[in-house]
């Protein structure tokens, strides 16, 4: 498998290109494209890549990229797009209505901070505003990751036990506009991994069928149960689906939640996206000198894995939930939910959140190194920390 | 999720029976008329249809009033979901037409940009606006179709404003097929139809759509009422060829529109000036005449 300098855009567009070809057999493949930055590199490369049986639509909004890719789903063909920031909260009425209607599409968004004031730098505000969704949601670390997630989102999504579309997300410029050594797959592989989508709800020309017309409560509720259950699934079926990915690709494409020294571990620090690379590093030092600290990195955030997330803390008597989101009001996002999972389960673990990173400010070594500190030196939690905040109002310090 | 019901390939019905539509409604009489058509040419049809009443008429899960192919949209979406089926369809080399079927609001106003999108695009498909001057399906409110004086439940006193010309519009996107349609002329409309099946690329269709429940007038009337648009010039009946060739269909014979406002209740007497109207109405009617004579279909 050739090695090359990429981009976590390239990679996200290659994943999408390769898996777009792979329906070729089938009903081939057509998305919607759009342009927001940082992510319009993905559908420039989308736009150049050579289908033999698909078509790259560039309409005028995210709202009507999402469109586009749902005519195409409903008809069968394999759809994606990707986005970021305002552009996915435009998308957002026909990214929720896709989620309703069970199609398959992979859309990879780029985190970028919401704005106003405007800003282009990271921040998974944009995606995590979806998370009441019918969406899987996926957080990746590097190109590799992003590339890996986005293929095995298909094969996820397509999986007659789901049938759901997900969301591969990278943090805006740290992974997006960042060169490493990156495998891309050949399309031979690619075509082994996914098979022809066969989407049995599609619509045929033939069959008169009414598609998302009206429903009674009961009969909407049930639809809603039958999310909840395929949500429900997702876990055993993301297990097959990486161990056929291992096969084929001869990599593993990560775990949906990943520990890093968490044996034994007192204090461990949830994260997710590249603050969980920085994270590994300080751990690692602080390992190397005797402290019994550990890292879990939420790669799937929805479905949220709350189970094998308390087991990877069974050691811990305090934990560190690192944001780099913020929902008004209240904190952190993957804080509440790594409070929820933890509710009438164990209540002897100290949970404290740090909102860090957000709006696109940089979190070094330093900085979780002192959140380590902080947390070690608790004995209760507080209101979510804010670190960065130049007033110094609510700072570590 | 999905209504799955026997495939009825009756040649004369793509609306079914026993739907729940109002009397007197224009849509139903065009969905009758459009399915007449397509079996007459032996063509059939996917229909797409946004929020409006054209979605409520296929009622309730798991039954559907359409007898074919139909995808419920966002309000906003039709023209782009469209150009998804379309794109696919013609990837497969499959039969068959994939139709937008949209009420005024999801035309002229929350859709404008995805249809002017999908227009510039040249979209392979036909999108048919079935105009009821007014948001129907949520009781009656002013939209951007909605005629100078009409009243409606967010214009008391009637609307001030002007109607927008979305066949202007279309036409300026020079796309290959745009037409006028009205179910007081059944040969014309399916004329209109048979040119649109035959040709590629986007074609828009306005079907002027008498609603009585929103117009406050008699079921009965409706035929009569949009006859009435058509000979007085309020909604003349034209093609254009992409963007540049004109033909007027049905002549305006120089009825007086006067009697169009008093049998409709949406129009108080004191709020139109009837003068106003019969001047805009000659205009329009000259205008028209002027492109199709400088640019005919034939020449």
């Amino acid at each position: 498998m050739p090695l090359d300098v990429i981009t976590g855009n390239q990679a996200a567009g290659c994943a999408l290109s390769l898996a777009g070809e792979a329906n070729r057999t089938a009903r081939g493949a057509a998305c919607g494209i759009y342009p927001i930055t940082p992510q319009t590199e993905i559908v420039e490369y989308v736009a150049r890549f050579p289908f033999t049986k698909g078509r790259v639509v560039p309409v005028e909004s995210e709202h009507s990229a999402m469109a586009v890719s749902m005519g195409a789903s409903m008809s069968g063909a394999r759809a994606f797009t990707a986005s970021s920031s305002n552009g996915i909260a435009y998308m957002a009425e026909n990214i929720m209505v896709a989620g309703y209607y069970r199609l398959p599409i992979v859309m990879v968004a780029v985190n970028r901070t919401l704005g106003p004031p405007w800003n282009i730098w990271a921040d998974q505000g944009d995606t995590l505003m979806l998370r009441d969704f019918p969406w899987l949601q996926f957080y990746c670390e590097t190109n590799q990751e992003i590339l890996d997630t986005t293929l095995l989102a298909f094969r996820l999504a397509e999986d007659k036990r789901i049938l759901l579309p997900a969301l591969t997300c990278m943090d805006a410029f740290i992974v997006s506009h960042t060169q490493t050594e990156t495998a891309q797959p050949e399309q031979s592989e690619v075509d082994r991994f996914l098979p022809d989508l066969d989407l049995p709800h599609r619509m045929h020309y033939n069959e008169a069928r009414t598609l998302g017309g009206l429903a009674w409560p009961h009969e909407e509720l049930s639809m809603r149960l039958e999310i909840d259950d395929a949500m429900k699934r997702v876990p055993s079926v993301y297990q097959e689906c990486r161990k056929s990915f291992t096969e084929i690709f001869g990599r593993d494409p990560g775990d949906m939640l990943q520990t890093y020294e968490v044996d034994n571990a007192d204090l461990i620090l949830i994260a997710s996206g590249t603050i969980a690379t920085t994270a590994r590093e300080v751990v690692r030092r602080r390992r190397a000198s005797g402290e019994k600290v550990g890292l879990v990195k939420i790669k799937m955030f929805r479905p949220f894995p709350e189970a094998a997330l308390r087991e990877a803390c069974q050691s811990a008597s305090r934990v560190a939930v690192l944001d780099r989101n913020y929902a008004a009001g209240t904190g952190g996002i993957f804080w509440q939910d790594t409070r929820a999972a933890f509710h009438s389960y164990r209540d002897d673990v100290l949970i404290q959140n740090y909102l860090t990173g957000l709006c696109g400010g940089d979190v070094t070594p330093d900085v979780v190194d002192d959140i380590l500190t902080n947390l070690a030196s608790r004995a209760e939690a507080s209101d979510p920390v804010w670190i960065g905040v130049e007033t110094g109002r609510r700072t570590l310090q | 999720m999905t209504a799955t019901a026997t495939v009825h390939q009756s040649e004369e019905c793509l609306l079914r029976p026993g739907n729940t539509n109002c009397g007197g409604c224009g849509m139903s009489v065009g969905l009758t008329m459009l399915g007449r058509a397509l079996a007459e040419a032996g063509d059939t049809c996917t229909l797409v249809i946004p929020a409006c009443c054209g979605i409520v008429t296929a009622g309730a899960f798991p039954t559907t009033s359409y007898a074919v192919p139909t995808i419920a949209t966002t309000f906003a979406s039709s023209a782009a979901v469209a150009s998804g089926v379309a794109s696919i369809r013609d990837l497969n080399d499959e039969p068959g037409q994939v139709i937008c079927w949209a009420g005024d609001g999801g035309t002229y106003d929350i859709g404008l940009a995805t249809l002017s999108a999908a227009a510039e695009r040249n979209e392979n498909i036909i999108y048919i606006c079935y105009d009821n001057e007014i948001y129907g399906n949520t009781g009656g409110q002013r939209s951007s179709a909605t005629p100078v004086g009409a009243r409606t439940s967010t214009t008391p006193s009637g609307k001030t404003e002007n109607k927008k010309d979305i066949m202007s519009i279309m036409a300026a996107h020079r796309i290959p097929y745009a037409a006028t349609l009205s179910v007081a002329h059944p040969e014309d409309f399916a004329h209109k139809i048979s040119t649109a099946l035959a040709t590629h690329g986007m074609r828009f269709l306005l079907l002027h759509s008498p609603c009585p429940t929103g117009w406050k007038s008699e079921p009965g009337d409706s035929v009569d009422l949009v006859r009435l648009a058509v000979a007085s010039g309020l909604f003349p009946l034209y093609e254009v060829h992409d963007g540049a060739r004109y033909r007027i269909n049905v002549e305006s014979d120089g009825a007086d529109p006067a009697e169009y406002f008093h049998r409709q209740r949406r129009f108080a007497p004191e709020e139109i000036d009837l003068r106003m109207t019969r001047r805009a109405c000659a205009d329009r009617v000259q205008r028209l005449r002027a492109l199709a004579e400088r640019h005919p279909i034939d020449g």
